[in-house]
């Protein structure tokens, strides 16, 4: 299975029904093919929708919906729009249930950069900063590791998104969690040893007494 | 309110204005005043929008051309002539939290001085701003931002001047405009007043200076 496709299948079990959600640019997008079956949340994309549906069929997009990387999508029945300042004050003010978002690095007590590498990549933050201050649960999706190292690090070497640390940062190979701020292994993906979530980790992880195999939302089922 | 040619309108706009553009990644952005400042060649430019869309999209084609000295915006990520101009030290880019930057352009117009707001707490974005610590939690202090010019997408717009948006076009239109000094409105649709019902009317008249014809 692809790592990405692991990573949103784990990610749709956090869905409870009737929340409000953000997914991000990238493999937190995925999620949403993935959610469980029974279960209605509400997607937001930031620049100003509330029901977002899938990429529309070939002739039926219009141009003036989009998401929050400017693609086309659909709006679902209930579904409603408003204008930036109404977006982020939902973000902010704590009325969004859980937040999806890519990262480059997260610390050891989970605190997030995911926005810019200096001298390299300067795309801006556009809403993470806020998302990830503002959200009631922030989940970071990401690979465990690019070109060979850990993106779950001691200390972030890359500016932060926000000092306030993400609740569950989930990869292809573990879910880990920041109790106490302290980086906590809970959960290992079908197939993968805690030793080798071990060594593909920088930071100091924790094992937690009540370790198990990830689940993952079966293919398809929304 | 007042209705002028494209070109009326986009003359008003000296070299050197400061203009805030509605749009999100190109969508909802006034295309004919953005073709017109172009073909003008309206320079010095500071931008205030979310983005600056893509090459040859919307707020794109100002920065193709090297009409803007300075943006203040959420995202440059879209449009590499942005970054490019950045680093040689064409345009001075202020990047700004996506939420935060809506709302200090709520704020200037509305009346207020400012913000606080916790985004941006012990990252970069602190860098400089006055904190404020209530009731034990940490903001930071935005200041509000006003423009010269808003130049805002509209999808009906009324004989008086009344606005309506469409779908995800609106994001930072209706804000704008309370927020400039002149507010310039490129609507997809004229329609007659009453056309959009009171309760449907999302940006009043009064905050409308001019209305392009088409």
């Amino acid at each position: 299975m692809e790592p990405s496709v692991i990573i949103a299948r784990r990610i749709a079990q956090e869905l409870r029904d009737g929340m409000l959600v953000n997914l991000g640019i990238g493999i937190p997008t995925q999620v949403a093919n993935y959610v469980p079956a029974g279960i209605d949340v509400f997607f937001q994309s930031e620049n100003g929708l509330i029901g977002t549906g899938s990429v529309p069929e070939e002739g039926m997009h219009h141009r003036l919906l989009t998401d929050a990387g400017g693609k086309a999508v659909t709006a679902l029945p209930g579904a409603c729009t408003f204008d930036s300042a109404t977006s982020f004050g939902l973000i902010r003010g704590g009325h969004l249930d859980m937040t999806v978002l890519g990262g480059l690095e997260v610390d050891a007590a989970g605190r997030l950069a995911n926005w810019t590498i200096p001298g390299k990549m300067v795309p801006g933050m556009g809403g993470a900063m806020d998302l990830v201050s503002g959200a009631k649960r922030v989940v970071i999706a990401m690979q465990h590791t690019a070109k060979g190292k850990s993106k779950i690090v001691k200390e972030c070497r890359l500016p932060l998104t926000s000092v306030r640390p993400a609740d569950l940062v989930v990869t292809e190979l573990a879910v880990i969690a920041f109790p106490g701020g302290r980086a906590t292994l809970l959960e290992v993906a079908p197939g993968v040893a805690v030793a080798d979530v071990l060594a593909a980790t920088e930071a100091p992880l924790t094992v937690s007494s009540e370790l198990h195999t990830m689940m993952l939302t079966a293919e398809g089922s929304s | 309110m007042k209705t002028l040619s494209l070109e009326q309108a986009a003359a008003l706009v000296p070299d050197g204005a400061s203009v805030m553009i509605g749009g999100f990644m190109g969508v909802g952005t006034p295309e004919r005043l953005i073709d017109e400042l172009v073909r003008r060649g309206t320079g010095g430019l500071t931008v205030i929008a979310n983005d600056t869309a893509m090459a040859g999209v919307g707020i794109g084609k100002l920065i193709s051309a090297g009409l803007v000295r300075r943006a203040i915006v959420s995202h440059i990520g879209l449009n590499p002539e942005t970054q490019k101009q950045m680093i040689a030290g064409k345009t001075d880019v202020d990047l700004v939290p996506q939420g935060t930057l809506i709302e200090r352009i709520r704020a200037g117009g509305y009346g207020l001085g400012g913000i606080l707001t916790a985004t941006g707490v012990g990252t970069v974005v602190e860098e400089g701003k006055p904190t404020l610590t209530l009731d034990g939690k940490k903001f930071l202090v935005e200041r509000a931002l006003r423009a010269d010019f808003a130049l805002v997408n509209a999808f009906l717009a009324d004989y008086r001047g009344n606005l309506t948006y469409a779908l995800t076009a609106r994001n930072f239109n209706p804000v704008i405009a309370t927020a400039a000094d002149t507010v310039i409105v490129d609507a997809e649709n004229i329609v007659p007043t009453g056309v959009i019902p009171p309760d449907h009317v999302m940006t009043p008249a009064p905050l409308v200076d001019y209305l392009v014809a088409h």
